[in-house]
């Protein structure tokens, strides 16, 4: 699990902090192809280990939560970040927070999300479902090193 | 023509595309990403790039030839353009995309129409520079010499 042994109880991120010398396993969701490959590259270039899912319903079958099994602990993968995108079609990135936010299994997993569009509305209504940061792309080197400095490392 | 000729003239032609909007910022991101373990890692990506625009455009053109347009189903394809065009830095053709946004929007079918066609002309035109660039690299490459790496300075 995504460490529960904090570097430090007033860290905000705790939930973040990996055990030393673990590689990152990020599940990134989007789907637009370009986009997916763009994303993985990018994480891969920050020591990242990369699923990527091109829509929610297989992301939630990939972390275990799919709907047509109950409780199945165990069978998911396990993964220390959720990056998706905001605009999907059939279920949405904000969906998909939500599912994995009211699962016992998967809601200590920060998630992240993506969106081309910075609207206000949109991303508060993100970080209230618990969204760890709202990213606007098209992503750059710069904000996924940021993401996964506080991933692996959060000293302050 | 020598190695050094041929790494300025890739210069000076991958400055002219940026000077005149055909790329932005994003394509330097990309080209930042390539690197010993990933050699072709651009020319995939932009490969990617043109298969999935000429589906989408084809895709458009169709949704705009129906008796009754699908401004819904449109702007879904146009959302995707825009999407990767914007991924990649094809500055133009993103551009082109977000008016074309506003012209589903206010459903106006004869502007979309015309917008359509700017769309296809500003992406064969970035895919024929950007097949120029590879096709300069190719010939670095063939000749012993590595691609520059681009600086931001201009």
């Amino acid at each position: 699990m995504a460490s529960g042994s904090a570097a430090s109880s007033s860290s905000s991120c705790s939930n973040w902090v990996m055990e030393n010398g673990d590689v990152p396993h990020v599940l990134a969701v989007d789907d637009n192809l370009i986009d997916r490959k763009l994303i993985e590259k990018l994480l891969r270039n920050s020591s990242c280990r990369v699923t990527t899912a091109e829509n929610g319903p297989r992301a939630l079958e990939f972390l275990g939560l799919a709907s047509d099994k109950q409780n199945n602990l165990g069978t998911g993968s396990k993964v220390n970040l959720v990056i998706t995108d905001y605009c999907m079609p059939g279920m949405t990135g904000y969906e998909l927070l939500k599912k994995i936010k009211e699962s016992a299994i998967t809601k200590e997993v920060p998630v992240v999300i993506m969106s081309s569009e910075n609207i206000p509305t949109r991303v508060n209504e993100c970080m209230e479902k618990g969204a760890q940061m709202f990213i606007q792309k098209p992503l750059k080197q710069s904000d996924v090193k940021k993401l996964t400095c506080q991933l692996m490392n959060c000293k302050g | 023509m020598e190695v050094g000729q041929m790494q300025r003239q890739w210069m000076d032609y991958t400055k002219s595309l940026f000077l005149e909007g055909y790329l932005d910022g994003q394509f330097l991101q990309l080209q930042q990403l390539q690197d010993d373990s990933n050699p072709d890692f651009v020319a995939e990506v932009v490969s990617l790039f043109f298969e999935d625009s000429e589906r989408l455009l084809n895709d458009l053109t169709n949704a705009l030839d129906q008796k009754c347009i699908d401004f819904k189903k449109a702007d879904a394809h146009i959302h995707q353009l825009k999407g990767s065009s914007s991924s990649i830095g094809a500055e133009r053709v993103k551009n082109c995309c977000i008016i074309f946004r506003s012209l589903c929007e206010e459903q106006n079918i004869d502007a979309c129409i015309r917008c359509l066609q700017q769309v296809k002309q500003e992406y064969f035109l970035v895919k024929n520079k950007l097949e120029t660039l590879f096709g300069m690299e190719q010939q670095i490459v063939a000749a012993g010499g590595s691609i520059p790496k681009m600086e931001l300075s201009f």
